[in-house]
């Protein structure tokens, strides 16, 4: 695809959800979630992806916005907008206070020192029950109109579109960041960190940054989980949902934006479909499938395509230029 | 020939098409395609035992289709069933819905002339956004009549809104926490709330000399329901509380918590632990450390000795005493006839728990809902219809309170004793025309 | 008195967190491979036990050599055939595919047992309590911490006077100069797994009492296990029993003392001393 401009490419893909808006109009909750899922995992991706850094907690961030929106929806304040705004701040506070323990480690400590603060707080959660509910959560969660104008009502549409909308918005943010001095840096820090400080990069420092951002943009997620499905549990800071996410992100291909979003789609489609065939069997092919992409498709889905691709441009049967947008 | 601009253009376009453009529609149309697929394999109606035999099996979501057309009626009553069918609670969905096909195996499927089909879903576990995105399918693509299952309070709590945006009735066959009925005006309850089986406990025990209590509980909301009412009612009945202890919900070793038991010296420990390995555990070690001996009394809610665990837990279990509304050894035509339904449907592996029973009596009740409207499903009428109702259970005679939606029902007192057959909670007393205090 | 009480439980707890962990600290020291199925493997080798005692009759103790045949050989079949592609890949990677085996894991165990728990019945000598100078202490955590300290006496041997010892100390330290030096690092590795696996599923099966089983096993545990590896450090033993013991006892020492932090202990802890020593209390990786 040579003579497009990367943008254009980039953005293009935007074009399936869409797609999907007006070709499955019976599917929009499940289109919804696949949206906010896809934007965690891009937080993910900009954490993991880019920065190299590989986090088995990041589901904290995603609970503390959820749980940030929920409050503030439960205790008067229900417009939707500005909820987002400060959940993704309360989330990117988190972010920086935890991103100290995280950046100075290497390996399996940082992995665990993630996964324990991720248990951390989800048990600081359930102490304080009086706050957060607890295990029963935060629930009827009431929203005023989006902009004014759009309720969220029962087919879905308006939590679709707001979704939508902000994770397009995320997506051109982090694609700018991406590409710009500061996202390359973090790229030469997750290839060589030793090397950085040579050419001048504040390893440390762009670290910290990243993880903040990353958090952040857990918590605009987690507070669009909240407000599209009216209800907060516990289960947005547990590690199932952690774990989960990071599957998402490997399927579609780390280290390429759109890939969080194909994971999140696939993940989530081949589970509904899945607990429908054969409910119990769903945990052992989802699985199966992560070793074989372990094995075989080291770079998810995107990275399988990008092979194919490579393998018919060279026999002369594709267009010249790359699936996805690759860094 | 075209100008350059043009030519690029349509380079462009053409690049953009066959290179993502291909992939995308690609990928929206096997997405589409799957998903309307399955949609389309799912519309059979749960079959009469009569003709088939392969619906034996509940774990198949989809039973075989029943041969011939059915009359000109209106078509089948959908019933979407909500349930953990994976993960650690997939027990429980397996119970519910083998009590829902147990009673559609004793009623040929039918209820006023319409199929009965049953729209299973797995939620997977504690995950509301997926119960949300399930129970918003079920209403707007297979335009279910009503929603029934809910195992788990947080997925019932975030699917409330839905049947009242709906106006479907929503039919909680297990989930126990006293709030969820508030939350929705098509709430409709007929399993049980903590409170409302542990206050008989508490009254129990007062009554039979019991003045010390150390309790014991998870440290999460059903916990401290269940240790906040056994407080209350017990110290109401003039007992004392000796001390309380909230233990981490997958906590491996109980040890330090019965030596602490072990030097309060109480009369009797009242416990809440989740149904399982947690039960399991704290009954053997608190056997092994001889506090038994010592003639302290266990006392919980029957969770923990629930019936499908019970074998399982064994020696360790005798002699503990618990309250709850159904025992798999309740002496009466209806939970034979039940258990026997059950097991057919099941295949016998597994007994029937507290957890069937409430998949059964939500079946039954949806059934004489549907007779009291003559077919004809609308939700502000079938929540009427709801109202008052009453069962002659596998459990015991069951009636749904008018005012909140809640069973009222009575609680056994029972004991752990064993049979020929295995362990069972054998019934020595009751409280008739629980509601639940929690309201 | 109940001091030594819990001391004896913080000891009998730690104890199996050492067992279990130990081979995960060898496997990720020797082959820096993040093992998160390692779990997987406790899990089996409870199953296992559980297998042979209900479905063979076995007595419970006749199983426990046999679990630990099955784990190795498990182990090994799994190292050659998986584990083997991972030593040159990337953290995330060795994460993804032991965290899709130990799902695989959990769902094939939910559909050969069900999602309930499991027993094995004990025999008669190591139920209840047995009274030593005055105290009394349960019979089954005495059996464990034995055999605990008989195997950890067994590996310390192994490992410090055995040419397999000396050959795997020489691989964690530097592959490649012992590679240079002729050791069969391939075979070390193999067998070293295998080890770590045996012990894992002795582990499994001896802590059904006391843990329970299910097949949520896997993935619950496995945090307890990670803990233990980092606080310690990976690829040393002394340091794993370390911080086995420690957090054992800190464990069962805040639920008698302060019931209400509970949970936080152990995570708190963590934390503080992932802080405090980033390769662990004696880890040679940092």
């Amino acid at each position: 695809m040579r003579g497009v401009p990367k943008s254009v490419r980039d953005l293009s893909f935007w074009l399936l959800p869409v797609a999907g808006f007006f070709a499955f109009p019976d599917y929009l909750v499940l289109g919804s979630q696949m949206l906010i899922a896809g934007l965690f995992a891009l937080s993910l991706d900009l954490c993991l992806g880019y920065a190299g850094i590989v986090s088995l907690g990041h589901a904290s961030f995603f609970g503390v916005g959820a749980y940030t929106a929920g409050l503030l929806a439960l205790h008067g304040w229900h417009e939707p907008l500005t909820g987002l705004c400060v959940a993704s701040l309360a989330a990117a506070l988190a972010g920086l206070a935890t991103s100290f323990l995280v950046v100075d480690r290497q390996g399996l400590t940082r992995l665990m020192v993630t996964l324990g603060v991720g248990f951390l707080l989800h048990e600081l959660a359930n102490r304080a029950s009086s706050i957060t509910g607890g295990t029963d959560g935060l629930s009827s969660l009431e929203l005023d109109p989006v902009l004014g104008l759009f309720r969220f009502e029962l087919s879905g549409k308006v939590a679709y579109l707001y979704a939508g909308g902000v994770a397009f918005l995320a997506f051109v943010f982090v694609r700018r960041v991406v590409r710009s001095p500061f996202g390359l840096s973090l790229q030469g820090v997750r290839e060589n960190a030793a090397r950085m400080p040579a050419l001048g990069v504040p390893v440390r420092r762009r670290l910290i940054a990243a993880y903040t951002l990353a958090a952040a943009l857990a918590g605009v997620a987690g507070a669009l989980n909240a407000q599209t499905t009216g209800f907060v549990g516990l289960e947005t800071l547990g590690f199932e949902r952690s774990a989960s996410v990071l599957i998402m992100l490997v399927l579609g291909g780390a280290g390429r934006l759109q890939g969080a979003f194909l994971g999140s789609a696939l993940f989530l489609v081949a589970q509904h479909l899945l607990s429908e065939q054969s409910p119990a069997f769903w945990q052992f092919w989802l699985g199966g499938l992560v070793v074989a992409l372990s094995f075989f498709a080291r770079g998810g889905l995107l990275g399988a395509l990008d092979a194919l691709l490579g393998s018919l441009r060279r026999r002369g049967l594709a267009p010249a230029g790359g699936a996805g947008a690759g860094p | 020939m075209l100008d350059s601009p043009t030519m690029t253009a349509i380079k462009l376009w053409g690049s953009v098409f066959s290179g993502f453009g291909a992939l995308g529609l690609g990928m929206s149309l096997l997405l589409g395609g799957l998903l309307s697929a399955c949609e389309s394999k799912r519309a059979e109606p749960a079959a009469g035992t009569a003709t088939t035999s392969a619906s034996a099996s509940p774990s198949t979501p989809e039973p075989e289709p029943k041969p011939g057309p059915a009359p000109a009626a209106p078509g089948p009553v959908k019933i979407g069933l909500i349930a953990p069918f994976s993960g650690p609670f997939a027990g429980a969905g397996k119970q519910i819905e083998g009590g829902v096909r147990a009673w559609l195996d004793q009623h040929g499927g039918k209820v006023a002339g319409r199929e009965i089909e049953l729209l299973v879903k797995d939620v997977t576990g504690v995950a509301p956004d997926v119960a949300k995105s399930l129970a918003q399918g079920l209403i707007v693509r297979d335009k279910v009549d009503f929603l029934a299952g809910f195992v788990l309070t947080p997925n019932a709590l975030a699917v409330a809104p839905l049947a009242t945006e709906a106006k479907k009735p929503m039919v909680i066959m297990n989930a126990a926490t006293s709030v969820i009925t508030t939350k929705s005006p098509y709430v409709v309850r007929v399993s049980f709330t903590l409170p409302q089986v542990s206050a008989p406990l508490a009254s129990w025990a007062a009554k039979n000399g019991i003045k010390s209590v150390y309790t014991l509980v998870s440290d999460y909301a059903p916990g401290a329901d269940a240790e906040g009412q056994f407080k209350k009612t017990f110290e109401a009945a003039g007992g004392k509380i000796v001390d309380s202890l909230r233990v981490p919900v997958q906590n491996p070793d109980f040890a330090p918590y019965i030596q602490r038991i072990k030097d309060k010296k109480p009369q009797a420990v009242f416990i809440f632990v989740p149904a399982g390995a947690q039960g399991t555990a704290f009954l053997k070690a608190f056997q092994e450390r001889g506090l038994s001996k010592q003639g302290i009394r266990v006392l919980a809610t029957g969770d923990v000795t629930e019936d499908q665990e019970l074998d399982a837990m064994g020696d360790a279990a005798l002699g503990v005493v618990t309250t709850h509304h159904y025992s798999a050894a309740h002496d009466s035509p209806e939970n034979t006839a039940f258990k026997q339904a059950f097991s057919k449907v099941t295949g016998g592996k597994v007994r029937a728990n507290f957890m069937a029973v409430g998949g059964y009596d939500g079946m039954a009740a949806i059934a004489q809902v549907i007779e009291k409207l003559g077919g004809q499903i609308d939700g502000d009428r079938a929540m009427e219809a709801f109202k008052g109702l009453q069962l002659q259970s596998p459990r015991g005679p069951i009636r749904i309170d008018p005012e909140t939606r809640d069973v009222i029902q009575t609680v056994y007192v029972r004991k752990v004793e064993q049979r020929p057959d295995g362990f069972y909670n054998v019934e020595f007393d009751h409280f008739d025309e629980q509601k639940d205090p929690g309201k | 008195m109940s001091f030594l009480g819990v001391v004896f439980d913080g000891i009998a707890y730690g104890s199996l967190l050492f067992l279990i962990s130990v081979g995960l600290s060898i496997t990720l020291g020797l082959m820096n491979v993040v093992n998160l199925a390692h779990g997987a493997f406790a899990m089996f080798g409870g199953y296992c036990s559980v297998w042979l005692t209900t479905t063979w009759g076995l007595p419970f103790l006749w199983t426990l050599p046999c679990v630990c045949l099955a784990g190795a050989g498990v182990g090994a079949l799994a190292e050659r055939l998986l584990y083997q592609r991972l030593y040159r890949a990337s953290h995330l990677d060795q994460v993804l595919l032991t965290i899709g085996l130990t799902f695989m894991a959990v769902a094939a165990a939910t559909f050969f047992w069900g999602p309930t728990q499991q027993r094995v019945e004990l025999p008669d000598f190591l139920r209840g309590q047995v009274s030593v100078l005055g105290l009394d202490l349960g019979a089954y955590r005495s059996f464990l911490i034995g055999v605990v300290v008989l195997i950890s006496l067994g590996l310390r041997g192994l490992i410090e006077r055995t040419r397999f010892g000396a050959q795997l100390r020489a691989a964690v330290d530097n592959q490649q100069v012992s590679a240079g030096l002729g050791i069969p690092v391939q075979r070390v590795f193999c067998l070293a797994f295998a080890l770590g696996s045996a012990l894992a599923a002795l582990g499994g099966a001896l802590g059904i009492e006391l843990l329970g089983l299910e097949p949520s096993f896997a993935l619950e545990y496995l945090v307890y296990f990670l803990l233990v590896v980092s606080v310690g450090g990976a690829g040393s033993v002394r340091g794993t029993a370390f911080a086995a013991l420690a957090l054992g006892l800190c464990d069962v020492a805040g639920k008698y003392y302060v019931p209400q932090i509970g949970a936080f202990i152990i995570y708190a802890l963590m934390i503080v001393l992932l802080m405090l020593f980033p390769a662990g209390l004696q880890g040679r990786r940092a």
